[in-house]
């Protein structure tokens, strides 16, 4: 692809992103966010966003996709269970709980 | 307003302003630049420009949505579908405004929301909607102003790191960096409370990849469409359906 075709993607790209939130500027005054649109369109939301995620880890497209999966998952679940049964700063102990195994993974085994 | 109590509400505006950059400081802003860095480390890898990719976080700036564009770039897919499959993966900020912007001061609701709202992303939205509540009105704005635009500053000097240090980094290090942003999404939905949206979100995460070996370009759209819809809809269901066992049972 041509760097002009890149810029061009880019340009559309962040004014389609803007738009949504500009959006919520203009929806702000006006839907109430107990309606049940309000509540639908955050359930489409969260879906895409999951699917995302279960993308990135099921199907990585990086340096991930060397890992075998097996070994994906159980660093994710150990990391959700840090985030899940933690206290204090749970979510950089959880991070930090991922990253570190994956890098020990990477180091002595990849 | 007295020339003194105006005085004291600038300030207490500034001290809020400071507030939020101080916030911003700790781990938002290493969160936020690891995702950056493995972002420019991973567009470095796909060969992708290294100027679309930084700019691509200071005018986005939404992570879910520059790696669609970047997979999609790579694979060749058409202009309109890119552009379109980075608008759904954004229809989240619309509800995440919708959610904020009423919290704001009367006053602060003017065009300038316009300016402020580009700033507007996961790290800034949960982190305001946490401390909005021990604000005043009037603060809540110049917080969030200072908190998501600190934030924001990291987004162009990580990904360009990443992308030039790409190779200099550690192989090891480049896993770990790369494993942060699956990680952040699926440490947010552990902070999830509402079943609905829970449900969503398993839906989704099942959809995602068979509507991905299906069609790769809709993928997110299918499944954001089918999963949500069915969790907005099954979750009455399923909530009907236990009360009436439930009340069966106790008969």
């Amino acid at each position: 692809m041509s760097t002009a075709a890149a810029l061009l993607t880019l340009v559309l790209a962040s004014l389609a992103t803007y738009a949504c939130r500009a959006l919520g500027v203009v929806l702000s005054s006006r839907v109430s966010n107990t309606g049940a649109v309000f509540q639908w369109v955050s359930c489409v939301t969260y879906a895409m966003i999951a699917a995302l995620t279960s993308r990135m880890i099921f199907m990585p497209s990086g340096v991930l996709a060397n890992v075998p999966i097996w070994v994906r998952v159980t660093i994710c679940l150990l990391a959700l269970l840090v985030m899940v049964f933690g206290r204090a700063n749970r979510l950089v102990l959880a991070l930090t709980t991922g990253v570190m195994l994956v890098s020990v993974y990477a180091h002595y085994w990849l | 307003m007295p020339y003194q109590a105006r005085l004291a509400h600038v300030f207490r505006r500034r001290q809020a302003l400071k507030r939020g950059a101080r916030d911003a400081l700790g781990s938002p802003m290493l969160v936020l630049l690891a995702g950056m860095l493995a972002y420019g480390s991973v567009a470095h890898q796909q060969g992708l420009d290294v100027w679309i990719t930084s700019l691509g976080s200071v005018f986005i700036f939404a992570l879910p949505g520059q790696i669609v564009m970047q997979e999609m770039l790579i694979a060749g897919a058409p202009l309109y579908s890119i552009v379109l499959a980075v608008f759904v993966t954004a229809t989240r900020f619309v509800t995440m405004s919708i959610t904020l912007i009423p919290q704001f001061h009367r006053r602060d609701r003017g065009p300038m929301l316009y300016l402020f709202v580009h700033l507007v992303a996961m790290t800034s939205w949960a982190v305001s909607m946490r401390a909005f509540p021990t604000l005043k009105r009037a603060e809540r704005l110049p917080y969030f102003a200072g908190f998501a635009f600190t934030v924001w500053l990291v987004a162009f000097p990580g990904t360009f790191l990443g992308y030039v240090l790409a190779e200099d980094v550690p192989r090891w290090m480049g896993y770990g960096l790369a494993l942060i942003n699956p990680l952040f999404f699926l440490m947010s939905f552990a902070e999830l409370r509402a079943k609905v949206s829970l449900l969503a979100v398993f839906l989704g995460f099942v959809l995602g990849p068979i509507t991905y070996a299906w069609d790769p370009a809709t993928s997110l759209l299918a499944s954001g469409f089918i999963g949500g819809t069915l969790a907005y809809f099954g979750f009455e269901h399923l909530a009907r359906w236990s009360a009436n066992w439930r009340e069966a049972r106790r008969t």
